[in-house]
């Protein structure tokens, strides 16, 4: 119980030293500033290290037999391997566990972006043509592809179907800043709620 | 001596920000209500879990941290909410290392609010790095990844974890988002291994998953503090979103005003120049 109060105390004062940043810099939010980015590196470690490290590694190593433990040096290897960048003369062994991830990586990537994301996308765009919001999908599509093709000179239809996906680009724009705004409104307000409910009481 | 809009177009913009600190304040301390209009999108994601049998098996993955709180936190608790009433059993994982507090705190207060028992009801896996390489290995097998839950206890231990193995034992997968761990979720989960999936995403990532719902290869779209409002109607259970809507909307309305008074000060000042 005595934790919590701590807890909330602490929460909602380095929440009004970031808020005091509204009225001008001080040292307040920079206090907080500097306390939000050391506590998020040191719960990362620990994270890592609890989540990632010991229960994958070390006690994988400490519990497994035969080949299934012995190839577990080869993760811990290349997982040493990449501290190297710490100092300039052997910075250029980190490449080797690099071109490790930027492998699977890009071999993920590459099936996922067909697979999950290309193919279906252009399927759902094959609509019939008998309602109006399978009209506009497809003129939307068409017209932003066109807009995006520069080996033609924009002339006649050409550029009127240009013209036209920039109106569809501008409007998938506005729909996106709306959106925006109302989650950066909501920030606050989950905020304020927090000072004026768990801090202040002041709504039950 | 200036004028009215000469006035306006150089105002403080400490005194914007008093004004939108009283109209967040004002309708959460005099508890206003508003009616929420529920979108066909939140009713798909809620129908989709609505319609499972008891004891089927639902994934939330928390991929979010305490800067979304506001939006997705309340869409968490809406959802193991409607979970648990229905005797739906949950396991919780996270992408987003940060935001798995989060999680714990939302289930150890919903699972109260129903009596549900840890191991018998919910697990809570933690988190793993490396992402895609996740998604892909529980499309094979969830051990390889998660041979213990958070507190390293053998998932084994828990009944109704036995008999998962890969996707095809989660009936439904449901990503909250705050970035792009969602698309992750749709080309690797749902693309390879065909797992139906909703996702809940903050404001700003709402609007890149739209297609994915209009190509079916989700089956629910929650969005922003909005949508959270929708599933907490839907569930019938008021929460932070359901309150904070009436501020929203008030905001809304006073960046319109101050967007209109803009404009019209700065093309009065450009045509006296």
């Amino acid at each position: 119980m005595i934790l919590n109060i701590i807890g909330t105390w602490l929460a909602a004062t380095l929440t009004l030293a970031i808020f005091s940043f509204l009225y001008k810099d001080n040292p307040f939010y920079k206090l907080a500033e500097h306390i939000y980015v050391g506590v998020s590196a040191g719960f990362w470690v620990i994270y890592v290290w609890s989540f990632d490290i010991k229960p994958m590694l070390i006690d994988r190593f400490i519990t497994t037999t035969g080949v299934e433990k012995w190839i577990l040096l080869i993760p811990a290897i290349l997982g040493i391997l990449m501290l190297t960048r710490w100092f300039p003369k052997t910075a250029w062994i980190s490449r080797i566990p690099l071109s490790f991830t930027i492998g699977i990586g890009a071999g993920l990537g590459v099936t996922a972006s067909i697979q999950g994301f290309l193919i279906p996308q252009i399927g759902a765009t094959l609509l019939p043509l008998t309602t109006i919001n399978n009209i506009l999908l497809v003129i939307g599509v068409i017209s932003t592809i066109i807009y995006f093709y520069f080996s033609k000179e924009f002339k006649g239809t050409w550029k009127f179907f240009s013209r036209l996906g920039i109106i569809f680009i501008m409007v998938a724009f506005g729909a996106s800043f709306g959106y925006t705004v109302m989650a950066r409104i909501s920030l606050l307000i989950g905020r304020i709620y927090f000072l004026l409910h768990n801090f202040l009481h002041i709504i039950p | 001596m200036k004028d009215i809009w000469t006035k306006l177009a150089t105002i403080d913009r400490r005194i914007i920000y008093l004004l939108v600190f009283l109209v967040v304040s004002l309708p959460m301390i005099f508890r206003m209500i508003m009616p929420i209009r529920v979108s066909s999108e939140v009713k798909m994601a809620f129908s989709e879990i609505d319609n499972l049998k008891p004891g089927s098996i639902v994934m939330i993955s928390i991929d979010y941290d305490a800067a979304s709180e506001p939006e997705l936190q309340p869409m968490l608790i809406g959802i193991l909410r409607h979970c648990f009433s229905k005797d739906i059993k949950v396991i919780l994982l996270g992408q987003w290392a940060l935001g798995l507090p989060l999680g714990e705190i939302a289930l150890n207060q919903v699972a109260k609010e129903y009596n549900k028992r840890y191991g018998e009801d919910y697990v809570n896996l933690g988190y793993r790095p490396g992402y895609t390489a996740l998604m892909v290995g529980i499309g094979k097998e969830i051990r390889d990844f998660f041979p213990t839950d958070y507190k390293g206890i053998p998932i084994d231990s828990f009944p109704f974890m036995r008999k998962v193995r890969n996707y095809q034992q989660i009936d439904i997968l449901v990503g909250l988002e705050a970035g792009a761990t969602g698309d992750a979720w749709v080309q690797f989960a749902g693309a390879r291994f065909n797992q139906k999936i909703i996702l809940g995403t903050t404001g700003v990532v709402a609007p890149d998953m739209f297609p994915y719902l209009q190509a079916k290869q989700i089956v629910g779209l929650i969005g922003g503090l909005q949508g959270a409002a929708e599933y907490e109607t839907l569930v019938r259970k008021a929460g932070s979103a359901i309150l904070g809507m009436p501020a929203q909307s008030f905001v809304h309305l006073l960046i319109i005003i101050f967007i209109i008074i803009g404009n019209i000060g700065y093309f009065i000042l450009r045509k006296r120049k």
